[in-house]
């Protein structure tokens, strides 16, 4: 598959707290149809990437650019409000990812509920449209969110750690689901991770974070480059091995 | 004890206790609803005493304390924003410093006043017999506000409540929907004070939403069911007063704690008896 749209491009990138400099002089490229994984220690900027791709934080100086008015779906680190308590059901939280595109005075119609059962359906969640968000388990919570992700049709999808709250046979199913939106679709994958053994096998794109940009390219360039061998032999020895294993019979 | 509550009706500060009371039960629950699941219910209580030492600012001066209180208030209330936004300071603890220092004002007031006086008392528990005409129309007038930017903004504050990181990256100004709804609870506050009291004026923003929280309902359902219990709390509470001749602040405050406890063991006791169920 040829992938030469770009749909992001962000170019000298520099964030900076109070106190710290969370990523500095950052750029790269996304095309449209990358399953990128964004990955780094913990502290070296992943999160703050995001958050500026977001719009969710000001940035010091640099640019960030979407082409042609892409919708972006995200889908955050933590699952918030999920205590037991708190009054909201799946569909009312699904609805909230409709919200940018609705006018004044924002209401949902039938047909906007119509999308979410929709969507619900194919990620296989319809019997949990009228719980209680509160009451579901981590992983369903999670499916809940990635409905409100996906809701919008979005050309690109940002997700943050989305498998750190889930076991392993979901998670499979998770990623799975990502790769067929990814390669069905089209849809522009951007997912942060610390955890290469399990997501390597779906990522095609590598954005290797350490405050700067320390690499970016193809999965199997960056395992095959010696420079990363401290991060690869820490935590990502298996994804290399298998990934290298791939090119090899491919070859 | 039927003909004498419809006796209440023939006094006229009856029916304006009534009406005030209806009118602060919408706000304060409206609100309510919002501030208990942004976790930051507690604002109201540190308004309140922010409210009791501006009243008592109001007394020693001769002004009207309604006027007078409504715009220290609110800047208080804003200030209390900004300490938890700019100031690395939790909510609670910025309240806890607003709270603590409007008391320490008031009570030093009070004592250079000549010590509690019955204005001030009545300021402090509320009282039926001092509210007044403009009482009445501020209250109604601020619960039609409330309950208009309520059903407007109805989706812009569920999306703040529920994710606010969320919400601002999906466009909505969330800074501006904190501030509407600290200045909101400012108001409430402020021309509550008359009926219910600075002391426990809070009580009427918290106490319907944690009562139907226990229901486990939709949020849509959890805002309409905790804005008819507040009425109806309030309702009871200042029947009560009236029959037995108690403060009415305290009795509605206790009258809820009642409703709180009832939903509260009905719901557990019916979980324990296997009838578990989900209607949202």
């Amino acid at each position: 598959m040829m992938k030469q749209t770009t749909h992001i491009k962000v170019e000298n990138l520099t964030v900076k707290y109070q106190f710290h400099t969370a990523i500095k002089d950052v750029t790269f490229e996304i095309q449209k149809g990358d399953f990128v994984g964004v990955i780094g220690e913990n502290g070296s900027g992943k999160t703050t990437l995001i958050k500026a791709l977001l719009g969710a934080l000001d940035i010091s100086s640099g640019n960030i650019t979407f082409m042609d008015d892409l919708k972006v779906g995200y889908l955050p680190q933590h699952i918030m409000r999920a205590e037991g308590l708190f009054p909201a059901t799946a569909e009312e939280v699904a609805l909230m990812g409709l919200l940018e595109e609705k006018r004044f005075p924002k209401r949902f119609t039938k047909n906007d509920k119509a999308k979410v059962k929709r969507i619900f359906h194919e990620l296989g969640i319809m019997h949990l449209l009228k719980k209680r968000i509160g009451n579901l388990s981590g992983g369903q919570q999670q499916r809940v969110m990635l409905a409100r992700a996906l809701i919008s049709d979005p050309d690109v999808l940002i997700l943050d750690e989305p498998t750190s709250a889930l076991d392993s046979v979901i998670e499979q199913t998770f990623l799975d689901l990502l790769k067929s939106l990814n390669e069905e679709k089209e849809t522009t994958i951007i997912l942060i991770t610390h955890d290469l053994a399990t997501v390597g096998e779906y990522i095609d794109h590598v954005i290797y974070l350490n405050q700067v940009l320390e690499y970016d390219g193809p999965f199997d360039e960056f395992c095959k480059n010696t420079k990363h061998s401290p991060y690869i032999h820490l935590h990502a020895k298996s994804a290399c091995g298998h990934e290298m294993m791939k090119k090899e019979m491919k070859q | 004890m039927i003909g004498d509550l419809l006796e209440a009706f023939s006094y006229g500060f009856m029916i304006r206790a009534f009406v005030v009371g209806v009118s602060i039960a919408l706000s304060a629950s409206l609100i309510g609803s919002f501030l208990v699941l942004k976790k930051f219910s507690m604002i109201g209580h540190g308004l309140s005493h922010v409210a009791f030492a501006t009243v008592a600012i109001a007394l020693t001066l001769g002004s009207a304390p309604t006027l007078f209180t409504l715009p220290i208030v609110s800047l208080a209330a804003i200030l209390v924003l900004k300490m938890n936004e700019k100031a690395s300071m939790h909510g609670d603890s910025a309240i806890g410093l607003i709270a603590t220092m409007g008391l320490a004002l008031g009570t030093v007031l009070a004592s250079l006043n000549g010590g509690f006086n019955v204005d001030l008392y009545s300021y402090l528990f509320g009282s039926i017999l001092t509210i007044q005409s403009i009482d009445v129309y501020l209250s109604v007038g601020v619960s039609l506000v409330i309950i208009t930017l309520v059903l407007v903004f109805y989706q812009e504050l569920f999306a703040l409540v529920y994710d606010e990181e969320f919400a601002r990256i999906n466009g909505i100004k969330t800074k501006r929907f904190n501030v509407m709804l600290a200045i909101l609870t400012a108001v409430t506050i402020t021309i509550g004070i008359r009926a219910i009291g600075t002391m426990l004026i809070s009580s009427l923003i918290i106490f319907p939403m944690v009562s139907v929280m226990q229901l486990r309902l939709s949020f849509k359902k959890t805002v309409i069911y905790s804005a008819i219990l507040s009425v109806v709390n309030v309702l009871f509470g200042l029947s009560i007063s009236y029959l037995y001749n108690l403060p009415s602040g305290s009795t509605i405050v206790l009258f809820s704690g009642f409703v709180f406890l009832v939903i509260y063991l009905g719901v557990r006791m019916r979980n324990l008896g296997g009838f578990r169920s989900e209607k949202v």
